[in-house]
């Protein structure tokens, strides 16, 4: 495997002016006959559908949901960066930029951060033209709120719905390429896996979750927009589809897997209510605009919140962090919360949680001022846990949110397999080790609206078309490949439900690979998943058949590519001898108990190559240089 | 907690179905409607049966992928509610709980409680967005929009198309699922060069599906999960009219040639 990432040449701001003018271009009357696969209809996948239909290439799209609608972006709640500057409080694309950088720890590439920060102002111009219905003020302009670690103010957002009203966005933009006949929409079908012949992407196999039927569809090229892995975990943010299958058989079939153990546990969730919690639900990071963090100042103190004292309260992230407060970053916050909670201050039932207190926001803004900033989050936080955060503090713990690993990509975002492209959260390219607040929605559309429509114009006009149809002898390898796994699973005729290996799964992740790991807890973690893989393949039970709707089905075959994925996941963390960002190894400290970075051992990009069943991956490196924003530790003190 | 669930279970769209009863006990009131199904059918799995087939996905009431009638009302008791978000503290100890799937002639039953939408998307592809390329854009303040015409659009934009609006419908009809897409677009200037071709277009493919006519009960307000107000059927039907008499204006005097 070579790692090459293509950067152009030049001064970091001329960098894609260059690479756009050397690219090739595909003459208009010929884009009709290239085929491009697009799998995934979230803000990614939906965008770059559209905008490739638009430029008059014929797409086929498909989601596993029943309409591309649902993809799970649209639950992003805060909003969208854009480096506008409209608020004239210094921001610039090279502020955001640097933030961008530094947040994630300094371990993602520059040029391709410095682009994501130049196009964050097209998007806000393109989704506005779609009609997004973006917070305004009185003067009818757009309105703007400092959000997660951000010293300026440069987030747009559609009250607590930022990523339905973009997602709506981007599907109307689909539907309307639908209506046009560009765009084939294929619902309720899931990838399989990845077409490979002599060396290019060509197609992939999917199977369509009502008949069953298991389909070949050849393409010129192959996008991947299929979303981040938190569900590793089983509980997460993420909703219960959300699944790593098409970035684990990518893998499998030669796609290098980048940094998979940089994962974003989300400071503000809901804490599990129980052994059958199905999810955690995510409070918006903005909620920490207003909202005070705090534990009782004495541990084990069991008094009500409202019973304790102002002077019995710590507000540790106020105390430790005086310059940032409540607004540090996310790994930051989580990190502190649990801190917090293993020396014994945490509140709750289970003492695995910290209050997020309104009651100096309600004070002195006013209960309605905050109703409206807020009223939707505070209603769906009563609804689930039926408490009253007008009344009573929040209770609040970390719950894994996003992925900043993901599939290798060059500045191109093409993985190394020739034609397969992966945009969004699937790959690994922006956020190094830790996304900023108000990132996923700006890297999505970024991906999907600006950089892809460009980098596959450039690859297909450079190949030219796949002569490969669905008859080629390794669209039917394959294929058989994919129907003799959907059959293992169904023969094993054990004992135990996919999801309980799944949630069985999530425990030893959480416990050994969350938030914080140690050598030898994760050479535990990778003892048992091998005990829960085997035991997988011998007690796992399916009940029906494959030849129709089997929600087990689906299940169980996401649950064995997390399997897989969790030991990978497992083996990149104990290899990355340091700590950054979301990725914290308890032996590699600084005295105060931060992060500690090592820079000289771990400044690049782990890349794994996959090399068969039960055969450990190959490493290989990418090694990141930082030209324009030093090298420093990150400090928020 | 102990409930008696009567599920309705369908092979699919060609089985009659029927409902079928499972008792529950030790339901906890913290746990979600949908976590309750999550259990019921780990205890189907155990004793080597097919579970309920059900869709759902975000778990946050926002994805509009979760479909149920229970007790005969979409989504259930709670008022502007989704079903992954009703919790079990709702209901009380040897409750009997009915529960269906969307029951319309537009959303035909696949499976269990899983029914087909794709009416909705078709409608919304006939013409529910703004005709925009990526990239040929002006600046985004150079558009400046009243806040209160910002904030009507939102309150419309926010429909999650789940299509309770058409299970609660004696009629089936789906009109408060195209007006809040019509009104999201009228309430905005991007909206307007084509706000008489849309209204005409979607309304034309929705009568082409198989949903009723509106005839003004509005069930569909009350079992709005996101509570999108009826109101905007009356602008929907305004800009059918307008788009009607648009339609038929002398050519000359369009000016579009």
């Amino acid at each position: 495997m070579k790692l090459d990432a293509h950067i152009p040449d030049g001064p970091i701001d001329e960098k894609w002016d260059r690479a756009r003018f050397e690219m090739k271009l595909v003459n208009p009357a010929n884009k009709r006959k290239f085929r491009v696969i697009v799998v995934g209809s979230g803000l990614a996948g939906a965008s770059a559908a559209a905008s490739l239909a638009e430029l008059g290439y014929a797409v086929d799209c498909f989601c596993f949901q029943d309409s591309p609608r649902r993809a799970h972006s649209i639950a992003a709640q805060g909003g969208i960066n854009a480096a506008k500057n409209y608020q004239n409080d210094g921001d610039s694309v090279y502020r955001l930029f640097y933030d961008t950088v530094k947040g994630g720890d300094f371990r993602a590439r520059e040029a391709n951060v410095y682009r994501l920060a130049q196009l964050s102002v097209n998007i806000i111009d393109q989704c506005v033209a779609q009609g997004v219905p973006f917070a305004r003020d009185y003067g009818g302009l757009l309105d703007n709120r400092s959000f997660g670690g951000a010293q300026v103010s440069r987030t747009f957002y559609a009250r607590g719905q930022t990523g339905q009203q973009l997602l709506l966005g981007a599907y109307q933009a689909l539907s309307r390429q639908i209506h046009a006949g560009r765009v084939t929409m294929h619902t309720r079908s899931e990838m399989l896996d990845v077409v490979v012949v002599d060396g290019r992407t060509r197609g992939i196999i999917t199977r369509d979750l009502i008949t069953g039927k298991i389909e070949r569809h050849a393409g010129d090229v192959v996008l991947l927009a299929t979303g981040g892995y938190s569900n590793v975990f089983y509980l997460s943010t993420n909703a219960k589809g959300c699944n790593v299958t098409s970035t684990v058989r990518a893998w499998r079939r030669g796609a290098g897997f980048a940094n998979p153990c940089f994962t974003q546990i989300h400071p503000t969730g809901i804490p599990p209510h129980g052994d059958h919690s199905s999810k955690t639900t995510l409070m918006s990071e903005s909620l920490r605009n207003d909202g005070r963090v705090w534990v009782p100042r004495n541990s084990g103190d069991a008094r009500k919140p409202d019973q304790i004292p102002e002077a019995e309260r710590d507000y540790y992230l106020e105390r430790i962090y005086p310059s940032f407060g409540n607004l540090v970053p996310r790994d930051v916050a989580s990190r502190a919360a649990k801190r917090m909670c293993d020396d014994g201050f945490g509140v709750g039932p289970s003492g695995r949680g910290v209050y997020l207190d309104f009651g100096n926001a309600i004070q002195r803004l006013g209960k309605d001022a905050v109703a409206a900033k807020y009223g939707n989050l505070f209603h769906m936080y009563s609804k689930i846990t039926g408490s009253n955060p007008y009344a009573t503090p929040m209770v609040i713990y970390p719950a894994p949110h996003y992925t900043m690993g993901g599939l290798w990509v060059d500045y191109d975002l093409m993985s190394t397999i020739p034609g397969l492209f992966v945009l969004g959260e699937a790959n690994f390219s922006d956020h190094g080790a830790n996304r900023l607040g108000a990132s996923a929605l700006m890297q999505g559309l970024a991906d999907g609206y600006f950089i892809a429509p460009y980098t596959v114009g450039d690859y297909l006009a450079r190949v030219g078309k796949s002569n490969v149809t669905t008859d080629h002898g390794d669209f039917e390898r394959v294929e058989g490949q994919v129907r003799d796994r959907i059959d293992g699973l169904l023969s094993i005729k054990g004992s135990r439900s996919p999801d309980s290996f799944h949630q069985a799964l999530g425990r030893i992740m959480w416990d050994k690979c969350g938030m914080a790991r140690n050598r030898d807890g994760l050479h535990e973690a990778i003892e048992q998943i091998r005990a829960l893989k085997d035991e997988f393949q011998q007690n796992l039970r399916v009940p029906g058949s494959g030849t129709d709707l089997n929600q087990s089905l689906e299940k169980a075959g996401r649950v064995q590519d997390f399997l897989e994925f969790a030991h990978l996941m497992c083996t990149d963390a104990l290899t990355r001898e340091e700590s950054c960002g979301g990725h914290f190894r308890e032996e590699y400290r600084t005295p105060e108990g931060e992060a500690l970075r090592r820079d000289d051992d771990f400044c690049h990009a782990s890349v794994w190559e996959w090399q068969g069943d039960n055969t450990t991956p190959k490493l290989h490196k990418e090694a990141l240089a930082f030209e324009h924003v030093h090298l420093a530790t990150r400090s928020y003190k | 907690m102990n409930l008696t669930l009567h599920v309705w279970r369908q092979k699919g769209p060609h089985d009659k179905g029927g409902f079928e009863t499972h008792r529950m006990s030790d339901v906890s009131p913290d746990m979600s409607f949908l976590e309750m199904i999550d259990v019921l059918n780990e205890t189907l799995i155990a004793a080597g049966k097919e579970p309920i087939a059900f869709d759902h996905d975000c778990r946050e009431g926002i994805c509009g992928m979760c479909s149920m009638v229970i007790n005969g009302r979409p989504h259930g008791p709670e008022k502007g509610t989704t079903t992954c978000q009703l919790h079990m503290r709702k209901f009380r100890d040897g409750d009997e709980i009915t529960i269906e799937p969307w029951r319309a002639k537009a959303f035909p039953v696949l499976k269990d409680l899983c029914v087909d939408r794709g009416a909705f998307d078709r409608i919304i592809q006939a013409g529910g967005y703004v005709s925009v390329n990526t990239g040929s854009v002006q600046d985004a303040n150079c558009l400046p929009v009243s806040k209160v015409a910002a904030d009507a659009a939102f309150d419309a934009a926010t429909c999650i198309g789940c299509g309770a609006c058409v299970a609660a419908c004696p009629n089936g009809a789906a009109m408060l699922f195209v007006a809040a897409k019509i009104s999201h677009l009228a309430h905005l200037p991007q909206g307007q060069p084509e706000r008489h071709l849309r209204v005409t277009a979607m309304v034309e493919q929705m009568d082409h599906e198989a949903f009723g006519h509106c005839t003004n009960h509005f069930e569909c307000g009350e079992a709005c999960p996101k509570d999108i107000s009826v109101e905007n059927i009356a602008l929907l039907n305004a800009d059918y009219a307008k788009g009607a008499l648009w339609a038929a204006r002398p050519k000359q005097l369009s000016g579009d040639g």
